[in-house]
């Protein structure tokens, strides 16, 4: 079934605050191999102009992948998950995410098309501060195959 | 490190290649690090009843290593200020003793007057290409 196109530009309510904790960097930097001490040194970080120890640049993924779940829920959205692979990936940074900060995701639809029996859905996840300092976007699409 | 100078790169320029070894160990470790759990990443039964030849790596960590040639080059993981890429083929990571790898080239694609670079990155697993469009916006000093 294909998706409705009313669907461009909706928005869902902003995630719960995830705090960025130190430890969760460089379980993360570990799990991609990267042994840089900019994820793991704060004194490294700031000789390298960081406040504290930054988060690699794939990194908002551990909080935008949950915070696109909200799409999976609204029961207007028909994607068969089962079918669904990642499409494409984008993440635009205004700044490195860094250990302290308290972050807010905002997902919205940004997209949806339909091509050769496959529905593909586009949705971008805005993380900021608490206090609504923009931090990155990541924007994610989908691809459900054979659906249509 | 400190971050590299647009003086010291031009259109054309290539970024060391890096080989990065990829096991089914490094896959529970990324599912853990990540949140994404989706069993084709760690169970064969899973992966082959979906149509895949066996278990794969998360397209995130293939993304995710690719980056690191380019904020190792760049000298400042913070410099790598826009990322994309378009997924293709899957790397396969089969249960062998060896697992798969991922082979990551970069070159300079273009230099604009604010300082800031593109570089194309060519992905490979066993001679595959499995990014394409793969494209990281670097702000250099």
């Amino acid at each position: 079934m294909a998706l409705d196109r009313e669907l461009v530009g909706r928005s869902y309510p902003p995630s719960p605050v995830y705090e960025v904790g130190r430890g969760k960097i460089a379980e993360f930097a570990t799990a991609v191999g990267d042994d840089d001490p900019v994820y793991r040194d704060p004194a490294a970080a700031r000789s390298a102009g960081h406040p504290d120890v930054i988060a690699p640049p794939t990194f908002a993924i551990a909080l935008t992948l949950e915070a696109a779940n909200v799409v999976l829920g609204d029961p207007q959205v028909s994607l068969d998950y089962s079918r669904v692979v990642h499409g494409e990936q984008r993440f635009t940074h205004h700044r490195p995410i860094r250990a302290g900060d308290r972050l807010v995701a905002t997902t919205t639809i940004e997209a949806v098309r339909s091509v050769a029996g496959n529905d593909m859905l586009t949705t971008r996840v805005d993380v900021a501060t608490e206090a609504g300092e923009p931090v990155c976007s990541a924007t994610s699409m989908l691809v459900a195959r054979g659906t249509a | 490190m400190s971050r590299l100078a647009a003086a010291d790169v031009a259109v054309g320029t290539e970024l060391p290649e890096q080989v990065f070894p990829v096991t089914r160990a490094d896959l529970v470790r990324y599912a853990g690090a990540s949140g994404d759990f989706n069993p084709i990443h760690w169970n064969e039964r899973v992966a082959t009843e979906v149509g895949l030849p066996g278990v794969i790596a998360h397209g995130m960590l293939t993304m995710a290593l690719a980056a690191r040639v380019v904020t190792r080059w760049a000298g400042d993981p913070g410099a790598l200020v826009e990322y994309h890429v378009r997924f293709g083929r899957p790397v396969l990571v089969p249960d062998d003793g060896v697992g798969g790898e991922v082979t990551v080239r970069g070159r300079v694609a273009a230099l604009s007057d604010d300082g800031r670079a593109r570089v194309d990155l060519t992905v490979t697993s066993r001679g595959d290409k499995v990014l394409s469009l793969a494209r990281a916006i670097v702000a250099l000093t």
